[in-house]
């Protein structure tokens, strides 16, 4: 008898096994949008040429160990990192009250900006202290706020399906609903998985409630440059609550906009009221790091500090941002149609009905529409 | 890690960090690889499986248990790449708390070695398992183990209580059971306690790969179901790479248990950074690359040896009635001196000396142009506080 005899098998990770999936299917049409990566007309992934370069350097560079990094990660990632989310010139960092945890992808930062959430943000028990994330949502956010001791995580309504856009106003009433001091994971942009992101003017209001009702903004970061192909566009939303005053988190990753998906490339950016509470945060996130994964990999975040730091380099991926038009659009779509899609037509795509712009190529757009069109006016 | 800020700032002539794990030594070979695989058109940056690469699990695995390990023959093994050794106890952690002893949140008890890594017990209350306990291993007495206290403890452990075992190079202690020792242990573990191995560096203490995971073997031979924690940041020297393994040996229902253990990675880091692992994954499944690690690794454990072997002649010679053959019995990295917290913070604050105040250190830290300062040292530390 085994004593893990009576474990129940779970389901399996629903967009990994789409990919799965696909890899089998033999049909010569098959077309898979469903995952969250890059792909070039060809249909194949795409190795950056910038990410290439530098990984030569890296590898021909006779200086370099394979040393343990810092529990924290590589200073010069961590603080080229938060740069690039609130800007080169931005006075939360010039005020020395924004600092950095290298984590493993933007999993991994939401994973550890959590367990610190838990243990010390609003007394030293949140077990119970409901966290908001929208409706719908990146489909591992309950997972991993869950996994770290939450109870209570709530939907905030976000999509409006009947006019296929943002529902403002269920999103104004559901923060003023919410308890003072709840937590919200807002998407910094490139919402994931709708593709809609409020205005200006409505994150304006948005902030407005949460800083009257203390809530508390967790910002998830995962496509920052992939919204509007411009870094600066797309941290406007991120930088505006700086500029209000919020103290802050914001889970950054580096997997698309650098195609550096299997490196685990992520930062923890922590903006403070000043540098003393700063530099508690970090010392506790530092305890919290020790006995999950006690330092991090070295591969990505140098990669990704070289490119940040060499301005001929960083150039280079400015524009590759600008090329790349990598958008997650949504298209609310029903059960059957997205079955019908995926078994009948060879085309993968999520069952919230996400779609990955970039699975599409001049080879195969023709055929995608022609099925998408087939699945909504016959299925 | 405060240890190393302190030392980064001295920074006196003649410093040595006895704490730090690692020497900086890498081998040719790996940073051969890493050129090849920087120069590899056909090598891509997609996500890899939730649970590592597979070429990198199936190596790491036979490594662990031996090609025809009766566990993988029968397919009840299955592996996880992780985020270092800390990522795989840390996963290990989280597996048992979710399912073990058909219980969703199993909270302990776990028993852990005494003395161990500070981080252990955190890493384990974390998961929820808050019920942590000690055996007894290292013995001040006798600098060594004693393993008659050892099974004792074991013997009257909770039922179904999990305990974590070092199959070679003990932190911080170096300390090790021989196989008959082994033995015995494990005859104790088959009565209804589940062992959690930790295997940080196969194949640098005796300098051979089997003989470092004897302890794991010998356990899948008696049918025993486990958890081993691997690591190939020592034997590989791939520190900042972060490469891990986590090995499960059950006796069935092993796909539920693999899929609770995606369910549980996503929450933790999604799926494992790739670089070092592909780097071993190379190397395990290419013979020649493969034998040529073998001679590294047994390079490193045969310097370790003899920097042992060094230390305890240079002690001898400046004489005083200490015993210092406790320091050639094991090998590997990790050397417990049974020095005092006194006699620490005198090799720390008078002679820019680092180690843990447990008194444990890293031999390979000492080489030939610090041996002397480091035994005389010691030897000073000893007088200093000798109790008359």
């Amino acid at each position: 008898m085994s004593i893990f005899g009576e474990v129940p098998q779970a389901a399996p990770v629903a967009v990994f096994k789409l990919t799965a999936d696909f890899r089998e299917d033999q049909n010569p049409s098959k077309v898979n949008l469903g995952v969250g990566a890059y792909r070039t007309d060809e249909g194949q992934p795409w190795v950056l040429p910038v990410v290439r370069k530098v990984e030569k350097m890296i590898a021909d560079d006779h200086s370099l160990n394979h040393e343990y990094l810092p529990i924290l990660g590589l200073p010069e990632f961590r603080s080229s990192a938060s740069k690039i989310a609130l800007g080169e010139d931005s006075p939360a960092i010039k005020d020395n009250r924004v600092g950095a945890v290298q984590c493993l992808g933007g999993t991994g930062a939401l994973k550890i900006g959590a367990e610190f959430l838990r243990r010390w943000y609003n007394g030293t028990d949140n077990t119970k202290t409901p966290i908001y994330v929208s409706a719908p949502t990146w489909e591992n956010h309950n997972a991993v706020f869950s996994n770290a001791g939450f109870e209570d995580i709530r939907p905030y309504k976000y999509w409006d399906a009947g006019k296929r856009g943002l529902d403002l106003e269920g999103f104004l009433g559901d923060l003023e609903s919410a308890p003072d001091h709840s937590i919200f994971v807002l998407h910094a942009c490139a919402h994931n998985p709708t593709g809609t992101d409020p205005t200006q003017d409505q994150w304006k209001q948005i902030a407005d409630v949460m800083k009257r009702k203390s809530l508390f903004a967790f910002f998830d970061s995962a496509y920052q440059g992939f919204a509007s192909g411009n870094l600066d566009k797309d941290a406007w939303a991120v930088r505006y609550f700086v500029s209000q005053g919020f103290e802050l988190f914001c889970a950054q990753s580096f997997s698309k906009n650098f195609g550096l998906y299997n490196e685990r490339v992520g930062n923890l950016t922590v903006v403070a009221k000043d540098q003393d509470n700063l530099n508690r945060v970090l010392s506790q996130m530092e305890k919290i790091v020790r006995i999950t994964w006690s330092n991090p990999p070295s591969q990505g975040a140098r990669l990704v500090a070289i490119t940040l730091n060499t301005p001929e380099l960083f150039k280079l991926e400015l524009r590759k941002l600008l090329k790349a038009k990598n958008r997650v659009i949504g298209f609310k779509s029903e059960t059957k149609q997205v079955e019908y899609l995926v078994k009948e037509k060879h085309i993968y795509l999520m069952a919230s009905g996400r779609i990955n712009m970039c699975g599409l190529t001049t080879k195969n757009i023709d055929y995608v529409a022609e099925s998408i069109h087939e699945a909504v006016t016959t299925v | 890690m405060q240890m190393n800020s302190e030392f980064r700032e001295r920074q006196p002539i003649g410093v040595k960090n006895l704490s730090v794990h690692g020497h900086t030594t890498w081998l040719p070979l790996v940073r051969k690889i890493k050129q090849q695989i920087s120069t590899d058109p056909t090598l891509i940056t997609e996500y890899p499986h939730i649970l590592g690469i597979p070429e990198f699990t199936r190596r790491a695995t036979q490594l662990a248990l031996g090609k025809d390990s009766p566990a993988i023959v029968e397919s009840r093994v299955f592996g996880i790449q992780t985020v270092g050794c800390t990522g795989a106890v840390c996963l290990g952690a989280e597996l048992l708390r979710s399912c073990y002893c058909s219980s969703s949140s199993w909270s302990g008890p776990i028993l852990l070695s005494s003395p161990c890594d500070d981080s252990l017990a955190g890493t384990f209350k974390a998961a929820g398992i808050e019920d942590v306990q000690y055996y007894r291993y290292w013995d001040a007495e006798s600098n060594g183990v004693c393993v008659e206290n050892m099974v004792h403890d074991l013997e009257n452990a909770p039922e179904q209580c999990v305990v974590v075992l070092f199959a070679s190079g003990h932190r911080p202690t170096g300390a090790e059971l021989s196989q008959e020792d082994w033995k015995r242990v494990a005859e104790v573990m088959k009565r209804q306690l589940f062992a959690f191995f930790l295997m940080s560096a196969q194949g640098l203490c005796s300098g051979s790969l089997e003989q470092d995971a004897w302890p794991v073997r010998h356990c899948v031979s008696l049918g025993l179901e486990l958890l081993c924690a691997q690591s190939f940041s020592h034997n590989f020297g791939l520190y900042g790479e972060r490469v891990g393994h986590l090995l499960c040996v059950l006796k069935q229902n092993l796909l539920a248990v693999q899929s609770q253990a995606e369910k549980l990675v996503q929450t933790l880091w999604s799926c494992p950074p790739m670089e070092g692992a592909r780097v071993v994954a190379t190397v395990l499944s290419n013979p020649a690359h493969l034998v040529d690690w073998q001679e590294s690794v047994k390079a490193v454990a045969e310097r370790c040896m003899l920097i042992r072997e060094r230390l305890r002649e240079r002690l001898r010679l400046l004489g005083g009635p200490w015993q210092w053959d406790h320091i050639i019995k094991p090998g590997g990295l990790y050397c417990c001196f049974g020095l005092n917290t006194q006699q620490v913070d005198f090799l720390v604050q008078k002679k820019h000396i680092y180690l843990l105040p447990n008194g444990c250190l890293n031999v390979s830290a000492i080489n030939s142009r610090n041996l002397d300062y480091v035994a005389e040292s010691i030897h000073q530390a000893l007088i200093r506080t000798k109790v008359i």
